[in-house]
């Protein structure tokens, strides 16, 4: 895609020559582990264009859309209300991480026991090769992890238009106000930002393009529930990556339109890996585009991944915002409301979040969880073990695996994940 | 009808061929630069029908023999079962990984922990600290049994512990103390290791540092009961491979 979008590039002030070296490296990666799949949806190939193209002609219909007077907002987390974002007409994209990348650079500014996704964020800012970052009219940092909110605190110096959103620790009504208040707080930031008032109806309409994106994750992933599952996990995985940059209309419809055909699939017992693979379901950390390590593993040792309980998953898009009045105050509470209940690890205590596993490892028909914890992720880190004990005193088969986007430890990964479906399927 | 199990691990490979549970030969290599080159003569004039792989090079031996694989977890779990039935909890520390599984009742693996990528509390660890103060590999569990005093070993990173003994060395330290503290610090992390899966006995301890005398009496200590080892540690993986071969449906 290099050539026709080497101007707007440079524009954007990307290190050009960098930038050529990770889409190769990107590309090479999609054609492994990707491209190499058997039996993918027809429908998957929108997403294949969308990622040969997820710095080009995507960062083209920004350009466009900026051009046009619409402005454009980054973030780093799912707690961000794309909803508001919406309602005033501008766009909301996920910005880049999930590739090791100037990790030398990073660490002269960072310690080097930050977990990957803190450091790959910083080396894309450094390395100049993130055109969605430099796209943005606003970035949102949010206070989740230590990690995140004392990094944001070098991030100011490097990103000048950089907006820090408070976050509550603790699921009290405190901590809800503390919310509420926040999300009006950005709801004004991006007014002012806009130059758009954000009234009743501009939320509404918001609120259901939003909706209307989960609701089509979320039937996806439940199609998942099928023997054998329509689909590998690692395509679910990249339409929940995707989730995150494409237009949202456009991507509802193409979700949508492979919902159909997975329905057909199931109908005729069809799927990428027999009946009676063995089922997983993947719990902990956001993997972004290109940290496709793990679910690699998984699914080249003889497993499917059936769900995602993860942030780039069902964790972020399982609940919708009900619909709230029709006052603006009724649907920011509605939006609060649907927000609040996302069972982040940053909140003590998390119940909820077990509770989930648990749910999802029945309703999706799973043999076996594994929870990832990205190295240096405390907050998932910690919980991975009261997650574990608590799955395995109930019987259900758990391994719990820690690392990075390194690819060194690939080797004994296989291993673990090996013998992982050995106790499964003995 | 004969049945082979090699185990290609990152320091020796080992091969045994057994009919009908009997254990008809046992051999063993160091894997060297050309894991394959090596495996390639361990097998030359070996008599038998199937082949099964495991160790961290078998899908290596899979492209290179067109065998089929386990991993060393399985066989393990099946090596010991068959040469110590009622086996509950295994301990395998071999060249650059250490591994703690549980079996259930029937010998099947239930729970295992492995260690990640560094090499920290493995064969190599032993080496290379054995290495830095002087000791030949074979005597520096022996030797450690000698010391007088014990010392504590903080770090187990090779290059933070080496850099550790190194200065006790400087301080005047007598190096067979120093030695069992290095072996108290892999004791350590190996029983962690072994408390996360399970402690039920019989506990088994098996692959190359089962060898080493002063691991097993450190071990016994910390989990306050007796640890078996079978008579060659070294190739438990490999029979656990050919008896899963001898089991395997054709």
């Amino acid at each position: 895609m290099s050539e026709q979008y080497q101007s707007m590039w440079k524009e954007l002030g990307l290190n050009l020559a960098a930038h050529d070296m990770l889409l190769e490296a990107l590309g090479k990666g999609y054609q492994d582990i990707y491209l190499s799949q058997k039996e993918r949806p027809e429908g998957m190939g929108y997403f294949d264009f969308v990622l040969s193209e997820v710095h080009g002609l995507r960062i083209k219909e920004l350009m466009d859309e900026k051009a046009a007077g619409r402005k454009v907002i980054g973030s780093f987390c799912v707690f961000v209300p794309e909803e508001i974002v919406r309602a005033a007409d501008a766009t909301l994209v996920g910005l880049c991480t999930g590739a090791d990348f100037a990790t030398e650079e990073v660490e002269k500014i960072l310690p080097r026991n930050t977990c990957s996704l803190i450091k790959s964020a910083f080396g894309f800012k450094l390395g100049k090769v993130c055109p969605y970052l430099e796209s943005s009219d606003m970035v949102v940092g949010e206070n989740t992890c230590d990690g995140k909110k004392k990094s944001y605190e070098t991030l100011k110096d490097l990103v000048p238009n950089l907006y820090v959103m408070d976050l509550p620790q603790m699921k009290s009504d405190e901590g809800r106000a503390l919310i509420q208040a926040e999300y009006f707080r950005f709801k004004e930031a991006v007014e002012e930002l806009t130059g758009v008032t954000i009234d009743a109806e501009k939320l509404k309409k918001g609120i259901a393009i939003v909706n209307n994106k989960r609701k089509a994750i979320h039937r996806l992933s439940l199609l998942r529930k099928a023997d054998p599952a329509p689909i590998s996990g690692l395509d679910a995985l990249l339409a929940n990556q995707v989730f995150f940059y494409d237009d949202p209309v456009r991507y509802t419809d193409s979700v949508n339109k492979i919902c159909d055909e997975l329905e057909s699939r199931i109908e005729k017992e069809e799927g990428p890996f027999p009946k009676g693979t063995p089922r997983i379901l993947m719990s902990g950390c956001p993997m972004a585009v290109p940290n496709w390590k793990l679910p690699w593993i998984i699914e080249s040792s003889g497993g499917v991944i059936v769900g995602e309980e993860s942030c780039v998953g069902e964790r972020g898009t399982r609940n919708l915002v009900t619909d709230g009045g029709d006052t603006v105050d009724d649907l920011m509470e509605a939006i609060v409301d649907r927000y609040f209940k996302v069972d982040c690890a940053i909140f003590t205590p998390n119940p909820d979040r077990l509770a989930h596993v648990e749910e999802m490892f029945r309703e999706y028909n799973a043999d076996g969880v594994i929870h990832y914890g990205l190295q240096f992720c405390q907050p998932y880190i910690a919980e991975s073990m009261p997650v574990e004990k608590s799955l395995e005193d109930k019987g259900i088969p758990t391994l719990r695996i820690e690392t990075d986007y390194g690819m060194e430890d690939a080797g004994q990964l296989k291993t673990r994940v090996e013998a992982f479906m050995e106790v499964l399927k003995p | 009808m004969r049945h082979a199990g090699i185990d290609i691990g990152s320091r020796t490979i080992e091969l045994v061929v057994v009919n009908d549970g009997d254990i008809l030969s046992t051999r063993q290599t160091d894997t060297g630069f050309d894991p394959m080159a090596q495996a390639g003569e361990l097998l030359n004039g070996m008599d038998f029908d199937r082949i099964m792989a495991t160790g961290y090079g078998r899908n290596l031996f899979e492209i290179a023999f067109d065998a089929p694989t386990v991993t060393e977890i399985k066989a393990y779990g099946m090596g010991v079962s068959a040469l110590i039935p009622g086996a509950r909890t295994i301990l395998d520390i071999g060249g650059q990984d250490s591994k703690a599984i549980a079996l259930n009742d029937m010998g099947a693996v239930k729970k295992f922990e492995m260690n990640d990528r560094c090499a920290a509390g493995t064969g190599k660890f032993l080496e290379i600290m054995a290495k830095t103060l002087g000791f030949e590999l074979a005597e520096f569990g022996s030797e450690a049994l000698k010391a007088q005093d014990d010392l504590h070993i903080n770090s187990m990173c090779t290059v933070f512990a080496e850099s550790e003994v190194t200065s006790l060395v400087a301080k005047g330290e007598d190096r067979r103390a120093i030695a069992l503290g290095l072996h108290q610090s892999v004791v350590r992390r190996a029983v962690g290791m072994i408390k996360r899966v399970s402690s039920e006995g019989p506990i088994v301890f098996a692959g190359g540092v089962a060898k080493n005398p002063c691991m097993r009496r450190l071990l016994e200590e910390a989990l306050k009961q007796e640890v078996l080892i079978p008579e060659d540690p070294q190739m438990v993986g490999a029979l656990g491979a050919a008896l899963l071969s001898s089991r395997m449906k054709t």
